[in-house]
Protein backbone atom coordinates (compact mmCIF):
# COMPACT_ATOMS: atom_id res chain seq x y z
CA UNK A 1 0.00 0.00 0.00
CA UNK A 2 1.08 3.44 -1.15
CA UNK A 3 0.79 5.38 2.87
CA UNK A 4 2.09 8.34 1.35
CA UNK A 5 0.06 8.64 -1.50
CA UNK A 6 -3.04 7.93 0.79
CA UNK A 7 -1.77 10.71 3.41
CA UNK A 8 -1.59 13.18 0.84
CA UNK A 9 -4.91 12.12 -0.75
CA UNK A 10 -6.12 12.41 2.98
CA UNK A 11 -4.42 16.41 3.25
CA UNK A 12 -5.72 17.35 -0.36
CA UNK A 13 -9.30 16.31 0.43
CA UNK A 14 -9.57 17.79 3.71
CA UNK A 15 -8.54 21.09 2.20
CA UNK A 16 -10.57 21.32 -0.19
CA UNK A 17 -13.91 20.11 1.87
CA UNK A 18 -12.80 22.97 4.25
CA UNK A 19 -12.13 25.29 1.22
CA UNK A 20 -15.89 24.56 -0.02
CA UNK A 21 -16.75 25.03 3.89
CA UNK A 22 -16.00 28.21 3.17
CA UNK A 23 -16.61 28.87 -0.48
CA UNK A 24 -19.81 27.05 -0.60
CA UNK A 25 -21.77 28.24 2.32
CA UNK A 26 -22.32 31.84 1.36
CA UNK A 27 -22.85 30.68 -2.41
CA UNK A 28 -25.54 28.32 -1.46
CA UNK A 29 -26.72 30.90 0.90
CA UNK A 30 -27.19 33.38 -2.17
CA UNK A 31 -28.70 30.58 -4.58
CA UNK A 32 -31.56 29.44 -1.86
CA UNK A 33 -32.57 32.89 -1.39
CA UNK A 34 -32.10 35.18 -4.36
CA UNK A 35 -34.89 36.02 -6.52
CA UNK A 36 -32.06 37.78 -9.32
CA UNK A 37 -33.96 36.23 -12.84
CA UNK A 38 -30.14 34.98 -14.06
CA UNK A 39 -29.81 32.62 -11.16
CA UNK A 40 -30.10 29.42 -13.36
CA UNK A 41 -26.93 30.79 -14.77
CA UNK A 42 -24.74 30.48 -11.88
CA UNK A 43 -26.79 27.40 -11.61
CA UNK A 44 -25.61 25.80 -14.22
CA UNK A 45 -21.70 27.60 -13.61
CA UNK A 46 -21.93 24.88 -10.32
CA UNK A 47 -23.30 22.21 -11.61
CA UNK A 48 -20.94 21.95 -14.50
CA UNK A 49 -18.14 19.42 -13.14
CA UNK A 50 -20.92 17.09 -12.79
CA UNK A 51 -20.97 16.84 -16.50
CA UNK A 52 -17.73 18.28 -17.99
CA UNK A 53 -15.32 15.32 -18.50
CA UNK A 54 -12.13 15.62 -15.71
CA UNK A 55 -10.09 15.89 -18.17
CA UNK A 56 -11.94 18.96 -19.91
CA UNK A 57 -12.10 20.46 -17.00
CA UNK A 58 -8.16 19.66 -15.71
CA UNK A 59 -7.02 21.18 -19.10
CA UNK A 60 -9.08 24.38 -18.76
CA UNK A 61 -7.52 24.86 -15.05
CA UNK A 62 -4.14 24.10 -16.10
CA UNK A 63 -4.48 26.86 -19.04
CA UNK A 64 -5.90 28.56 -15.90
CA UNK A 65 -3.23 28.38 -13.74
CA UNK A 66 0.10 28.19 -16.14
CA UNK A 67 2.80 30.93 -15.43
CA UNK A 68 1.39 32.97 -18.67
CA UNK A 69 -2.42 33.16 -17.30
CA UNK A 70 -2.92 36.26 -14.98
CA UNK A 71 -4.11 33.85 -12.03
CA UNK A 72 -0.92 31.86 -12.76
CA UNK A 73 1.54 35.12 -12.99
CA UNK A 74 0.08 36.81 -9.91
CA UNK A 75 0.85 33.62 -8.34
CA UNK A 76 4.48 33.21 -9.30
CA UNK A 77 4.93 37.39 -8.06
CA UNK A 78 3.73 36.57 -5.01
CA UNK A 79 4.92 33.11 -4.18
CA UNK A 80 7.72 33.01 -6.35
CA UNK A 81 6.87 29.47 -8.12
CA UNK A 82 3.89 28.87 -10.31
CA UNK A 83 1.32 27.05 -9.88
CA UNK A 84 0.93 23.87 -12.14
CA UNK A 85 1.95 20.58 -10.86
CA UNK A 86 1.62 21.86 -7.01
CA UNK A 87 -0.19 21.05 -4.11
CA UNK A 88 -1.59 24.27 -4.48
CA UNK A 89 -2.86 24.13 -8.18
CA UNK A 90 -4.35 21.09 -7.29
CA UNK A 91 -6.24 22.19 -4.33
CA UNK A 92 -7.71 24.90 -6.87
CA UNK A 93 -8.76 22.51 -9.46
CA UNK A 94 -10.44 20.07 -6.66
CA UNK A 95 -12.34 22.61 -5.63
CA UNK A 96 -13.62 23.27 -8.54
CA UNK A 97 -14.12 19.60 -9.31
CA UNK A 98 -16.21 19.20 -6.47
CA UNK A 99 -18.30 22.18 -6.14
CA UNK A 100 -21.01 20.96 -7.24
CA UNK A 101 -20.94 18.14 -4.15
CA UNK A 102 -21.10 20.58 -1.77
CA UNK A 103 -23.47 23.33 -2.64
CA UNK A 104 -25.66 21.22 -4.15
CA UNK A 105 -26.77 20.33 -1.37
CA UNK A 106 -26.54 22.82 1.08
CA UNK A 107 -28.28 24.64 -1.45
CA UNK A 108 -30.91 22.28 -1.18
CA UNK A 109 -31.01 22.09 2.80
CA UNK A 110 -31.27 25.96 3.27
CA UNK A 111 -34.08 26.22 0.67
CA UNK A 112 -36.28 24.15 2.62
CA UNK A 113 -35.85 26.03 5.63
CA UNK A 114 -38.85 27.65 6.21
CA UNK A 115 -38.58 31.27 5.19
CA UNK A 116 -41.33 32.33 7.94
CA UNK A 117 -38.56 31.14 10.93
CA UNK A 118 -36.15 33.36 8.85
CA UNK A 119 -38.73 36.10 9.03
CA UNK A 120 -39.35 35.15 13.05
CA UNK A 121 -35.79 35.56 13.63
CA UNK A 122 -35.18 38.90 11.69
CA UNK A 123 -38.49 40.53 13.27
CA UNK A 124 -37.13 39.14 16.61
CA UNK A 125 -34.28 41.85 16.12
CA UNK A 126 -31.35 39.53 15.03
CA UNK A 127 -28.90 40.87 12.49
CA UNK A 128 -29.05 38.43 9.22
CA UNK A 129 -25.59 37.00 10.32
CA UNK A 130 -27.04 35.71 13.36
CA UNK A 131 -30.14 34.26 11.56
CA UNK A 132 -27.77 32.35 9.95
CA UNK A 133 -26.28 31.49 12.48
CA UNK A 134 -28.57 30.12 15.17
CA UNK A 135 -31.63 29.15 12.42
CA UNK A 136 -30.33 28.51 8.97
CA UNK A 137 -27.33 26.64 10.11
CA UNK A 138 -29.02 24.37 12.91
CA UNK A 139 -31.68 23.32 10.62
CA UNK A 140 -30.15 22.64 7.54
CA UNK A 141 -27.09 20.35 9.40
CA UNK A 142 -27.52 17.24 8.02
CA UNK A 143 -27.45 18.80 4.03
CA UNK A 144 -24.46 20.75 5.18
CA UNK A 145 -22.83 17.66 6.55
CA UNK A 146 -23.41 15.72 3.73
CA UNK A 147 -22.38 18.03 1.46
CA UNK A 148 -19.15 17.97 3.00
CA UNK A 149 -18.85 13.97 3.67
CA UNK A 150 -19.47 13.97 -0.56
CA UNK A 151 -17.08 16.85 -1.46
CA UNK A 152 -14.19 14.91 0.72
CA UNK A 153 -14.63 11.67 -0.87
CA UNK A 154 -15.22 12.92 -4.02
CA UNK A 155 -12.02 14.45 -3.45
CA UNK A 156 -9.62 11.39 -2.89
CA UNK A 157 -11.42 9.42 -5.66
CA UNK A 158 -10.63 11.94 -8.51
CA UNK A 159 -8.37 10.79 -11.22
CA UNK A 160 -8.76 13.13 -14.67
CA UNK A 161 -7.94 16.34 -13.11
CA UNK A 162 -5.03 15.12 -10.89
CA UNK A 163 -3.15 14.21 -14.10
CA UNK A 164 -4.04 16.89 -16.11
CA UNK A 165 -3.19 19.51 -13.47
CA UNK A 166 -1.16 17.68 -10.81
CA UNK A 167 1.03 14.83 -12.76
CA UNK A 168 2.68 12.49 -10.76
CA UNK A 169 5.00 13.77 -8.20
CA UNK A 170 5.59 11.82 -4.78
CA UNK A 171 4.37 13.68 -1.91
CA UNK A 172 3.25 16.89 -3.93
CA UNK A 173 0.68 15.62 -6.34
CA UNK A 174 1.01 11.75 -6.58
CA UNK A 175 -2.73 10.88 -4.88
CA UNK A 176 -3.89 7.44 -3.94
CA UNK A 177 -5.96 6.76 -7.50
CA UNK A 178 -2.91 7.98 -9.23
CA UNK A 179 -0.92 5.69 -7.40
CA UNK A 180 -3.11 2.41 -8.02
CA UNK A 181 -2.81 3.47 -11.50
CA UNK A 182 0.86 3.33 -11.69
CA UNK A 183 0.98 0.22 -9.86
CA UNK A 184 -1.26 -1.63 -12.40
CA UNK A 185 0.72 0.16 -15.15
CA UNK A 186 3.84 -1.36 -13.93
CA UNK A 187 2.23 -5.03 -13.03
CA UNK A 188 2.38 -4.65 -9.26
CA UNK A 189 -1.22 -6.17 -9.05
CA UNK A 190 -0.93 -7.22 -5.26
CA UNK A 191 0.34 -3.23 -4.62
CA UNK A 192 -2.13 -1.89 -6.72
CA UNK A 193 -5.23 -4.22 -4.50
CA UNK A 194 -4.11 -3.07 -1.16
CA UNK A 195 -4.37 0.39 -1.81
CA UNK A 196 -7.84 -0.28 -3.81
CA UNK A 197 -9.10 -2.03 -0.64
CA UNK A 198 -8.92 1.05 1.23
CA UNK A 199 -10.23 2.82 -0.93
CA UNK A 200 -13.19 0.74 -1.72
CA UNK A 201 -13.79 -0.12 2.30
CA UNK A 202 -13.30 3.96 2.91
CA UNK A 203 -16.13 4.63 0.43
CA UNK A 204 -18.36 1.99 1.47
CA UNK A 205 -18.39 3.53 4.90
CA UNK A 206 -18.89 7.51 3.35
CA UNK A 207 -22.00 6.29 1.73
CA UNK A 208 -23.37 4.90 4.31
CA UNK A 209 -23.06 7.73 6.83
CA UNK A 210 -23.99 9.91 4.16
CA UNK A 211 -27.76 7.63 4.12
CA UNK A 212 -27.32 6.79 7.32
CA UNK A 213 -27.42 10.96 8.45
CA UNK A 214 -30.25 11.14 6.29
CA UNK A 215 -32.72 8.07 7.10
CA UNK A 216 -31.89 9.35 10.59
CA UNK A 217 -30.47 6.22 12.13
CA UNK A 218 -29.09 8.30 14.77
CA UNK A 219 -29.52 12.21 14.69
CA UNK A 220 -26.64 14.72 14.68
CA UNK A 221 -28.98 17.20 16.48
CA UNK A 222 -31.60 16.94 19.64
CA UNK A 223 -35.13 15.54 17.76
CA UNK A 224 -37.04 17.86 17.12
CA UNK B 1 -48.99 56.11 18.37
CA UNK B 2 -48.40 54.51 15.22
CA UNK B 3 -48.73 56.49 11.87
CA UNK B 4 -49.04 54.19 8.73
CA UNK B 5 -49.69 55.85 5.04
CA UNK B 6 -48.59 53.37 2.06
CA UNK B 7 -49.11 52.54 -1.56
CA UNK B 8 -48.11 49.79 -3.01
CA UNK B 9 -49.02 48.09 -6.21
CA UNK B 10 -50.36 44.25 -5.45
CA UNK B 11 -49.37 41.37 -7.56
CA UNK B 12 -53.16 40.99 -7.64
CA UNK B 13 -53.87 43.60 -9.75
CA UNK B 14 -55.53 46.03 -7.46
CA UNK B 15 -53.00 48.74 -5.41
CA UNK B 16 -53.28 49.41 -1.67
CA UNK B 17 -53.41 52.55 -0.76
CA UNK B 18 -54.06 53.02 3.19
CA UNK B 19 -53.71 55.92 5.40
CA UNK B 20 -54.51 55.39 9.17
CA UNK B 21 -53.20 56.32 12.71
CA UNK B 22 -53.37 53.89 15.86
CA UNK B 23 -52.89 54.84 19.37
CA UNK B 24 -51.87 52.47 22.27
CA UNK B 25 -54.97 49.69 22.58
CA UNK B 26 -56.32 47.16 19.47
CA UNK B 27 -56.60 48.41 16.38
CA UNK B 28 -58.69 45.85 14.13
CA UNK B 29 -58.28 45.31 10.06
CA UNK B 30 -61.66 43.90 9.56
CA UNK B 31 -62.29 42.43 6.37
CA UNK B 32 -62.69 39.92 3.58
CA UNK B 33 -59.49 37.42 2.25
CA UNK B 34 -57.50 39.11 -0.08
CA UNK B 35 -58.86 42.93 0.69
CA UNK B 36 -55.00 44.15 1.82
CA UNK B 37 -55.10 43.25 5.58
CA UNK B 38 -51.75 40.96 5.44
CA UNK B 39 -50.18 43.24 3.02
CA UNK B 40 -50.47 45.96 5.64
CA UNK B 41 -48.81 44.67 8.16
CA UNK B 42 -46.20 43.65 5.84
CA UNK B 43 -45.34 46.74 5.00
CA UNK B 44 -45.29 47.84 8.49
CA UNK B 45 -42.63 44.75 9.89
CA UNK B 46 -40.68 45.76 7.29
CA UNK B 47 -40.96 42.58 4.63
CA UNK B 48 -42.18 44.54 1.77
CA UNK B 49 -41.08 47.89 0.53
CA UNK B 50 -43.95 49.86 -0.70
CA UNK B 51 -43.76 52.22 -3.65
CA UNK B 52 -43.97 54.99 -1.80
CA UNK B 53 -45.25 55.84 1.56
CA UNK B 54 -44.39 56.82 5.20
CA UNK B 55 -44.15 54.55 8.87
CA UNK B 56 -43.17 56.13 12.08
CA UNK B 57 -43.57 54.43 15.37
CA UNK B 58 -43.49 58.18 17.75
CA UNK B 59 -40.90 60.01 17.00
CA UNK B 60 -39.11 57.36 14.83
CA UNK B 61 -39.51 56.75 11.10
CA UNK B 62 -39.40 53.01 9.76
CA UNK B 63 -40.20 53.70 6.03
CA UNK B 64 -40.00 57.22 4.35
CA UNK B 65 -39.94 56.82 0.99
CA UNK B 66 -39.45 60.38 0.50
CA UNK B 67 -36.35 60.75 2.32
CA UNK B 68 -35.12 57.32 0.95
CA UNK B 69 -35.24 55.64 5.08
CA UNK B 70 -36.15 51.78 5.47
CA UNK B 71 -35.25 50.77 8.73
CA UNK B 72 -34.12 46.71 8.03
CA UNK B 73 -36.78 44.59 9.70
CA UNK B 74 -34.49 43.85 12.51
CA UNK B 75 -33.53 47.02 13.66
CA UNK B 76 -37.67 48.12 13.47
CA UNK B 77 -38.42 46.92 17.28
CA UNK B 78 -42.00 46.09 16.19
CA UNK B 79 -43.60 42.68 17.28
CA UNK B 80 -45.62 40.47 14.75
CA UNK B 81 -46.81 37.36 15.34
CA UNK B 82 -48.72 35.22 11.89
CA UNK B 83 -51.20 32.51 11.94
CA UNK B 84 -48.27 30.37 10.96
CA UNK B 85 -46.15 31.03 14.74
CA UNK B 86 -43.17 29.76 13.37
CA UNK B 87 -41.45 29.09 16.78
CA UNK B 88 -37.83 27.86 16.20
CA UNK B 89 -38.70 23.71 16.20
CA UNK B 90 -34.90 23.03 17.21
CA UNK B 91 -35.22 25.64 20.55
CA UNK B 92 -36.73 24.89 23.78
CA UNK B 93 -39.49 27.13 24.64
CA UNK B 94 -37.27 29.05 26.89
CA UNK B 95 -34.75 29.03 23.77
CA UNK B 96 -37.56 30.63 21.71
CA UNK B 97 -38.82 33.21 24.11
CA UNK B 98 -34.77 34.56 24.78
CA UNK B 99 -34.47 34.39 21.39
CA UNK B 100 -35.31 38.39 20.98
CA UNK B 101 -33.03 39.06 23.88
CA UNK B 102 -29.76 38.54 22.61
CA UNK B 103 -28.50 42.46 23.69
CA UNK B 104 -29.70 41.62 27.42
CA UNK B 105 -27.20 39.99 29.67
CA UNK B 106 -27.58 36.46 30.85
CA UNK B 107 -29.15 36.87 34.09
CA UNK B 108 -31.53 39.90 33.13
CA UNK B 109 -32.31 37.53 30.14
CA UNK B 110 -33.10 34.78 32.71
CA UNK B 111 -35.54 36.69 34.80
CA UNK B 112 -37.43 38.24 31.71
CA UNK B 113 -37.85 34.51 30.36
CA UNK B 114 -39.15 33.36 33.29
CA UNK B 115 -41.55 36.55 33.90
CA UNK B 116 -42.71 35.69 30.54
CA UNK B 117 -43.38 32.12 31.12
CA UNK B 118 -45.52 32.76 34.29
CA UNK B 119 -47.41 36.47 32.78
CA UNK B 120 -48.44 33.28 29.83
CA UNK B 121 -49.29 30.87 32.11
CA UNK B 122 -46.48 28.32 30.00
CA UNK B 123 -44.78 28.14 33.58
CA UNK B 124 -44.12 24.52 33.31
CA UNK B 125 -43.23 24.34 29.92
CA UNK B 126 -39.94 26.12 29.41
CA UNK B 127 -38.09 22.85 28.45
CA UNK B 128 -40.07 21.15 25.75
CA UNK B 129 -39.53 21.55 22.41
CA UNK B 130 -42.37 23.44 20.38
CA UNK B 131 -43.29 19.85 18.62
CA UNK B 132 -44.58 18.62 22.00
CA UNK B 133 -46.85 21.22 22.62
CA UNK B 134 -50.63 21.79 22.05
CA UNK B 135 -51.67 24.19 19.94
CA UNK B 136 -53.14 26.86 22.76
CA UNK B 137 -49.97 26.48 24.36
CA UNK B 138 -47.56 27.25 20.55
CA UNK B 139 -49.69 30.23 21.07
CA UNK B 140 -48.75 31.53 24.32
CA UNK B 141 -45.18 30.48 23.32
CA UNK B 142 -45.30 32.69 20.35
CA UNK B 143 -46.84 35.82 21.84
CA UNK B 144 -44.50 35.74 24.85
CA UNK B 145 -41.56 35.46 22.69
CA UNK B 146 -42.90 38.75 20.73
CA UNK B 147 -43.37 40.45 23.76
CA UNK B 148 -40.58 39.64 25.76
CA UNK B 149 -38.26 41.94 23.67
CA UNK B 150 -40.71 44.82 24.15
CA UNK B 151 -41.53 45.78 20.87
CA UNK B 152 -42.71 49.20 20.28
CA UNK B 153 -45.83 48.08 18.37
CA UNK B 154 -47.73 44.75 18.11
CA UNK B 155 -48.63 43.54 14.64
CA UNK B 156 -50.70 40.30 14.91
CA UNK B 157 -52.52 38.10 11.74
CA UNK B 158 -55.06 36.07 12.89
CA UNK B 159 -53.33 34.41 15.10
CA UNK B 160 -56.15 32.92 16.74
CA UNK B 161 -57.99 31.37 14.42
CA UNK B 162 -56.76 27.98 14.29
CA UNK B 163 -57.72 27.92 17.48
CA UNK B 164 -60.97 26.84 19.63
CA UNK B 165 -63.27 29.67 20.96
CA UNK B 166 -62.43 28.75 24.55
CA UNK B 167 -58.80 28.42 24.17
CA UNK B 168 -59.03 31.88 22.21
CA UNK B 169 -61.50 34.07 24.88
CA UNK B 170 -58.04 32.81 26.99
CA UNK B 171 -55.34 33.91 25.02
CA UNK B 172 -57.39 37.72 24.16
CA UNK B 173 -58.03 37.75 27.75
CA UNK B 174 -54.04 37.42 28.71
CA UNK B 175 -53.36 39.88 25.73
CA UNK B 176 -55.82 42.47 27.10
CA UNK B 177 -54.04 41.96 30.39
CA UNK B 178 -51.18 42.62 29.15
CA UNK B 179 -52.07 45.46 27.37
CA UNK B 180 -53.14 47.72 30.02
CA UNK B 181 -50.02 47.09 32.04
CA UNK B 182 -47.80 48.04 28.84
CA UNK B 183 -50.10 49.75 26.38
CA UNK B 184 -48.66 49.97 23.23
CA UNK B 185 -50.30 50.06 19.48
CA UNK B 186 -51.76 46.65 18.40
CA UNK B 187 -52.54 46.19 15.06
CA UNK B 188 -54.63 42.68 14.91
CA UNK B 189 -55.90 41.65 11.50
CA UNK B 190 -58.83 39.07 11.81
CA UNK B 191 -62.32 38.32 9.96
CA UNK B 192 -64.00 36.96 12.63
CA UNK B 193 -66.93 39.35 13.95
CA UNK B 194 -66.08 37.87 17.27
CA UNK B 195 -62.53 38.88 17.80
CA UNK B 196 -63.32 42.39 16.20
CA UNK B 197 -66.38 43.38 18.82
CA UNK B 198 -63.98 41.38 22.30
CA UNK B 199 -60.81 43.12 21.26
CA UNK B 200 -61.11 46.25 19.67
CA UNK B 201 -61.13 49.81 20.13
CA UNK B 202 -60.95 51.34 16.76
CA UNK B 203 -61.41 49.14 13.51
CA UNK B 204 -60.68 49.54 10.08
CA UNK B 205 -62.39 48.04 7.64
CA UNK B 206 -60.40 47.26 4.13
CA UNK B 207 -61.86 46.33 0.70
CA UNK B 208 -59.71 45.99 -2.36
CA UNK B 209 -56.71 47.42 -0.88
CA UNK B 210 -58.18 50.15 0.71
CA UNK B 211 -59.85 51.69 4.21
CA UNK B 212 -63.68 51.74 3.34
CA UNK B 213 -64.78 52.40 6.90
CA UNK B 214 -63.79 53.20 10.13
CA UNK B 215 -65.07 53.77 13.33
CA UNK B 216 -65.77 52.01 16.69
CA UNK B 217 -66.70 47.97 16.07
CA UNK B 218 -70.25 49.36 16.81
CA UNK B 219 -70.16 52.09 14.70
CA UNK B 220 -69.05 50.04 11.86
CA UNK B 221 -70.18 47.12 12.11
CA UNK B 222 -73.56 47.71 13.62
CA UNK B 223 -74.57 50.45 11.07
CA UNK B 224 -72.77 50.00 8.18
CA UNK B 225 -72.87 52.97 5.53
CA UNK B 226 -71.74 51.24 2.48
CA UNK B 227 -72.91 48.09 0.76
CA UNK B 228 -68.76 46.94 0.40
CA UNK B 229 -68.77 47.22 4.44
CA UNK B 230 -72.41 45.22 4.71
CA UNK B 231 -71.84 42.37 2.96
CA UNK B 232 -68.53 41.78 5.28
CA UNK B 233 -70.08 42.83 8.26
CA UNK B 234 -72.75 39.75 8.16
CA UNK B 235 -75.65 41.46 6.66
CA UNK B 236 -76.72 38.61 4.45
CA UNK B 237 -80.09 40.70 3.47
CA UNK B 238 -79.39 43.38 1.08
CA UNK B 239 -81.69 44.44 -1.21
CA UNK B 240 -83.02 47.57 -3.75
CA UNK B 241 -85.86 49.31 -2.44
CA UNK B 242 -88.03 52.31 -3.34
CA UNK B 243 -89.24 54.84 -0.68
CA UNK B 244 -92.64 55.21 -1.02
CA UNK B 245 -92.96 56.70 2.09
CA UNK B 246 -91.20 58.64 4.67
CA UNK B 247 -92.63 59.90 8.12
CA UNK B 248 -89.39 61.88 10.04
CA UNK B 249 -91.55 62.34 12.72
CA UNK B 250 -91.79 58.96 14.12
CA UNK B 251 -88.31 58.44 12.36
CA UNK B 252 -89.68 55.59 10.04
CA UNK B 253 -89.87 55.17 6.47
CA UNK B 254 -91.95 52.88 4.39
CA UNK B 255 -89.98 50.95 1.39
CA UNK B 256 -90.83 48.59 -1.39
CA UNK B 257 -88.70 45.62 -2.10
CA UNK B 258 -89.60 43.04 -5.14
CA UNK B 259 -92.53 44.73 -6.41
CA UNK B 260 -94.80 44.82 -3.86
CA UNK B 261 -93.29 43.57 -0.41
CA UNK B 262 -93.92 46.94 1.90
CA UNK B 263 -91.19 47.12 4.82
CA UNK B 264 -90.69 50.00 7.47
CA UNK B 265 -87.19 50.71 8.17
CA UNK B 266 -85.71 53.38 10.13
CA UNK B 267 -85.68 56.92 8.47
CA UNK B 268 -82.80 58.04 6.68
CA UNK B 269 -83.39 60.84 5.25
CA UNK B 270 -84.25 59.65 2.07
CA UNK B 271 -87.13 61.52 -0.02
CA UNK B 272 -89.97 59.58 -1.34
CA UNK B 273 -89.47 58.01 -4.79
CA UNK B 274 -85.63 57.84 -3.76
CA UNK B 275 -84.18 54.32 -4.04
CA UNK B 276 -82.26 53.04 -1.44
CA UNK B 277 -80.72 49.81 -0.41
CA UNK B 278 -81.76 48.09 2.91
CA UNK B 279 -80.39 45.04 4.67
CA UNK B 280 -80.79 42.95 7.63
CA UNK B 281 -78.90 40.34 9.45
CA UNK B 282 -79.86 37.00 9.09
CA UNK B 283 -79.45 36.24 12.88
CA UNK B 284 -82.20 39.12 13.34
CA UNK B 285 -85.17 37.73 11.26
CA UNK B 286 -87.48 35.49 12.83
CA UNK B 287 -89.81 33.03 11.74
CA UNK B 288 -93.15 32.09 13.32
CA UNK B 289 -95.16 28.95 11.89
CA UNK B 290 -98.81 30.88 13.14
CA UNK B 291 -99.75 34.19 12.41
CA UNK B 292 -98.26 36.36 15.46
CA UNK B 293 -100.86 38.90 17.25
CA UNK B 294 -99.96 41.71 19.29
CA UNK B 295 -96.39 41.93 18.23
CA UNK B 296 -94.89 45.41 18.07
CA UNK B 297 -92.86 44.10 15.82
CA UNK B 298 -94.10 46.05 12.25
CA UNK B 299 -93.27 44.17 9.32
CA UNK B 300 -94.93 40.89 8.93
CA UNK B 301 -94.27 38.98 6.18
CA UNK B 302 -96.26 35.38 4.70
CA UNK B 303 -93.81 33.16 2.99
CA UNK B 304 -92.42 29.41 2.37
CA UNK B 305 -89.39 27.89 3.33
CA UNK B 306 -87.27 27.22 0.38
CA UNK B 307 -84.15 25.12 1.83
CA UNK B 308 -82.79 24.63 4.85
CA UNK B 309 -79.17 23.68 5.55
CA UNK B 310 -77.63 22.83 8.18
CA UNK B 311 -73.55 24.62 8.48
CA UNK B 312 -71.83 24.25 12.21
CA UNK B 313 -73.68 24.99 14.55
CA UNK B 314 -76.52 27.09 12.84
CA UNK B 315 -79.35 26.48 10.24
CA UNK B 316 -79.26 28.30 7.06
CA UNK B 317 -83.54 29.07 6.08
CA UNK B 318 -84.20 30.25 3.14
CA UNK B 319 -87.33 31.59 2.54
CA UNK B 320 -89.53 33.31 -0.18
CA UNK B 321 -91.57 36.07 1.75
CA UNK B 322 -92.00 38.75 -1.45
CA UNK B 323 -88.25 38.63 -1.44
CA UNK B 324 -85.12 36.26 -1.05
CA UNK B 325 -84.24 35.96 2.59
CA UNK B 326 -81.82 34.58 4.61
CA UNK B 327 -82.32 33.25 7.96
CA UNK B 328 -80.27 31.66 10.78
CA UNK B 329 -82.08 29.56 13.10
CA UNK B 330 -80.66 27.16 15.95
CA UNK B 331 -81.30 23.59 15.17
CA UNK B 332 -83.18 23.37 18.57
CA UNK B 333 -85.66 26.15 17.00
CA UNK B 334 -86.31 24.68 13.72
CA UNK B 335 -86.42 21.02 15.20
CA UNK B 336 -89.39 22.78 17.52
CA UNK B 337 -90.74 24.51 14.79
CA UNK B 338 -90.86 21.38 12.45
CA UNK B 339 -89.12 23.38 9.66
CA UNK B 340 -89.08 21.67 6.50
CA UNK B 341 -88.83 22.93 2.23
CA UNK B 342 -92.74 24.21 1.32
CA UNK B 343 -93.47 24.63 5.23
CA UNK B 344 -95.68 27.83 5.46
CA UNK B 345 -94.18 30.33 7.85
CA UNK B 346 -94.41 34.09 8.82
CA UNK B 347 -91.48 35.94 8.81
CA UNK B 348 -91.53 39.15 11.60
CA UNK B 349 -88.26 41.56 11.43
CA UNK B 350 -88.30 44.35 13.57
CA UNK B 351 -88.31 47.77 12.15
CA UNK B 352 -84.69 48.86 14.04
CA UNK B 353 -83.06 45.73 12.47
CA UNK B 354 -82.98 46.90 9.02
CA UNK B 355 -80.15 49.24 8.11
CA UNK B 356 -80.33 51.89 5.27
CA UNK B 357 -77.01 51.76 3.00
CA UNK B 358 -76.05 55.22 0.84
CA UNK B 359 -75.72 54.39 -2.26
CA UNK B 360 -72.99 54.10 -4.34
CA UNK B 361 -72.68 53.16 -8.20
CA UNK B 362 -69.61 51.04 -7.90
CA UNK B 363 -70.55 48.88 -4.81
CA UNK B 364 -74.29 48.55 -6.36
CA UNK B 365 -72.67 46.72 -9.89
CA UNK B 366 -70.96 44.05 -7.66
CA UNK B 367 -73.79 43.41 -5.65
CA UNK B 368 -76.37 42.82 -8.21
Amino acid sequence: MDVQALLLSVRLAVVVSLSLLVIGLPLAYWLALSRWRWKFLVESVVALPLVLPPTVLGFYVLLAIGARSPLGGAWSRWFGHGLAFTFEGLAIASVLYSLPFAVQPFTAAFSQVDRKLLEASAILGASPWRTFRRVMLPLSIKGIITGIVLSFAHTIGEFGVVVMVGGNIPGVTRTVSIAIYDDVQALNFARANATAVVLFAFSGVVLALVYALNHRVWSVQPEM
Amino acid sequence: MLRVSVRAAQPGGFTLDVDFDADAGTTILFGASGSGKTTVLRAIAGFLRPASGRVTVGDSVLLDTASGINVPVHQRRVGYLGQDLALFPHMTVEQNIAYGLAAVDRAARDVRVREMLERFNIAGLGRRKPAQLSGGEQQRVALARCLATAPRVLLLDEPLSALDHGTQTLIMEDLRAWNRRDPIPIVYVTHSHREAFELGQQILVMEGGRIEARGTPHEVLDAPARFGVANIAGFENVFRADVRAANATEGTMTCVIGGQTEIEVPFSGAAVGDQVHIAVRAGDVMVATERPRNLSARNLLEGEVMSLERRGPMVIARIAAGADLEVHLTPGACQSLQLAQGTRVWVVIKTYSWRVLTSDDEDIRRLF
